[in-house]
């Protein structure tokens, strides 16, 4: 077994009735490093996805594996090394520190807890080595207080401190979705150097797909707890096929004056829950092009295209590809992109 | 509404003939709302939560002493909701009841509920999803045509401005940079602050090509002298580090603050 993590057939239903994910299935392979998108709007269920990456949540039904064990059955010293192995970016870069310490501590924790050194001067080196491979000064930072250092410091601190375990794979929920949009480049460009330089995978959970787009190699668009589409983020954004990854690229402003926003029309939603009882597929209710049968039973994964799936009747002729088997659209290289990132 | 220590040491802003830094805080308070509103940045956070929709809405035109009867003003509030395009049945829900896309229209509902001349939109949908987003814009843009209002949008989404407005100002440390209609900042931008905030946006196409503007802005109480992106800019000549750059009208309506336009 080569998977690194594996979500088999996952449903997580909170007690209110909203069932935030809805029999997901897929895998990541640690053996092909790969920075994979999960994108959707709020309420899309790609926070409780990262929860459950992270064992904070555990799922109503259906399996997390972790290096083919499950999830809540891990002996202690498994337990300590998924923590260390697996490694968190929040969204808010404010939230995550406590005021009363110097921005030191998060890295001395870390240090002390996993036994990443043998002295005081090793642990100092360490922690300089993954602030300067981030971008960032030690001398401008360490023995500063949070609130001594802007967003993106902050939020690149935190990057830093994944880099100083080493993991395998980074869970980054929406990580530049709070920081100025100038410093965002320097953001995406240290995960980038994370996935090329140390073999880490990256989930990257977003609803900006304009960022996935030019960070990431595959990407999967959830809707309501249910995969719509998923594939190579270059297939998917240049030429989406579901009908509802089609609205959200869509409904982008693109800085440019001759692409105009919005050719298709929005049908309004004012109910925010969904309710557990609707069998269909999710989409149904704003679907341009719905039929008949999507409000009977929810559309399998149709193979579009090489490794692109989208999850709509409309692709009916295509061939089905099963719902466990989603994780091997993400093996193998994919073409990097072209560019080199570049400052100013 | 600003706070000490700060205040408005000069200038003055006019709106229609009426000189809003003379006004007291009672007369300013009548103003508000009723000629000039506000579009808040955080829904979530601009709601009362023990308060009905509509009862809001309504709070503020009972602090304008309008002279409504209670049902008249029930009225308005069900007329404000329906142009935000928000069920009726939404007036009676609380604000936790509500998505973020009905929040903010919520909002936009509140601001607009007394006809008021100018609406000030501060990044009204930075939290939200980009269908949201384009929901609530339109919602923002219909308003603006129906009512004959002018729409000052806040923002740093430039993919935003472009889409949305007419007419843009380029601010830079507190002095504005740049100042034209949209085309001509998009096609022709004069201030480099301006061309690398183009630049510097993700476009579809070369992929893994990230621009950001290196440096930090200065601190507001410790400006460099001369040019205030003097130390970030890519042109940066001699002059730019001593002399602060005229702003000039370059071309009818185009205005900019810089010296390399500058003969």
């Amino acid at each position: 077994m080569s998977n690194l993590l594996e979500l088999k057939n996952v449903t997580k239903k909170f007690k209110t009735g909203t069932v935030a994910l809805d029999n997901l299935s897929f895998a990541i392979d640690a053996n092909a490093p790969s920075i994979i998108a999960v994108a959707g709007e709020s309420g899309s269920g790609k926070t409780t996805l990262a929860m459950m990456a992270l064992g904070f949540l555990d799922p109503s039904e259906g399996t997390v594996l972790y290096k083919g064990k499950v999830m809540g059955k891990l002996s202690g010293a498994e337990r300590v090394a998924f923590r260390k192995e697996v490694q968190a970016v929040f969204q808010d870069p404010f939230a995550v520190y406590n005021p009363f310490y110097k921005v030191d501590h998060i890295f001395e924790v870390a240090v002390a807890n996993f036994k990443l050194a043998n002295s005081r001067t090793e642990a100092r080196k360490r922690i300089e080595e993954a602030l300067v491979s981030v971008g960032l000064r030690p001398e401008e930072t360490l023995g500063r207080f949070p609130h001594q250092l802007s967003g993106g410091q902050r939020q690149r601190l935190v990057v830093a401190r994944a880099l100083l375990l080493r993991p395998q794979l980074l869970v980054a929920d929406e990580p530049v979705s709070m920081v100025d949009a100038s410093l965002r480049a320097t953001i995406l460009e240290s995960l980038r150097k994370l996935k090329d330089d140390l073999g880490v995978t990256i989930l990257y959970i977003t609803h900006d797909l304009t960022t996935a787009y030019h960070v990431c190699d595959h990407i999967i668009v959830l809707y309501r707890g249910a995969v719509m589409e998923a594939g190579d983020v270059e297939t998917v954004i240049a030429n989406p096929q579901h009908p509802y990854t089609q609205l959200l690229i869509d409904s982008i402003p693109w800085p440019d004056l001759t692409r105009k926003w919005g050719q298709q029309e929005l049908v309004a939603i004012d109910d925010i829950t969904i309710k557990a009882t609707q069998k269909g597929c999710k989409f149904a209710g704003r679907c341009p092009h719905v039929m008949e049968k999507c409000w009977q039973s929810p559309p399998p994964l149709y193979e579009v295209a090489g490794r692109q799936v989208a999850s709509c009747y409309l692709y009916e002729d295509k061939p089905v590809l099963p719902n466990e088997e989603l994780g091997s659209l993400f093996k193998g290289q994919v073409k990097a992109p072209t560019g080199q990132m570049a400052h100013g | 509404m600003i706070k000490t220590p700060g205040r408005i040491s000069g200038g003055q802003i006019l709106l229609g003939d009426t000189d809003l830094t003379k006004l007291s805080e009672e007369e300013m308070r009548q103003v508000r709302a009723s000629q000039i509103s506000m579009v808040p940045q955080g829904a979530i956070n601009s709601l009362n939560p023990v308060m009905r929709v509509r009862d809001q809405i309504i709070d503020s035109m009972l602090d304008h002493n309008l002279g409504l009867s209670k049902a008249e003003m029930i009225e308005r509030a069900n007329a404000a909701l329906e142009a935000v395009e928000l069920n009726l049945k939404v007036g009676r829900m609380y604000p936790h009841e509500l998505s973020g896309g009905m929040k903010q229209r919520a909002c936009i509902a509140i601001s607009i509920a007394m006809s008021p001349q100018v609406i000030i939109a501060d990044e009204p949908t930075s939290a939200l999803d980009v269908v949201t987003q384009r929901q609530v814009m339109q919602t923002i843009g219909r308003l603006q045509e129906r009512m004959g209002s002018a729409v000052i949008l806040i923002g740093h989404d430039m993919g935003l401005m472009a889409q949305f407005v007419n007419r843009m100002a380029v601010m830079y440390a507190g002095s504005l940079a740049e100042l034209g209609s949209v085309q001509d900042i998009f096609t022709h931008p004069l201030h480099p602050y301006t061309q690398m905030l183009i630049e510097s946006l993700p476009v579809l196409g070369n992929r893994g090509v990230f621009k950001g503007i290196p440096g930090i802005t200065p601190l507001l109480r410790d400006l460099p002298p001369g040019c205030v992106f003097n130390t970030r800019c890519p042109h940066v000549m001699d002059v730019c580090r001593h002399k602060t750059p005229v702003f000039k009208e370059y071309t009818p309506g185009h205005w900019a603050a810089c010296h390399l336009h500058e003969k």
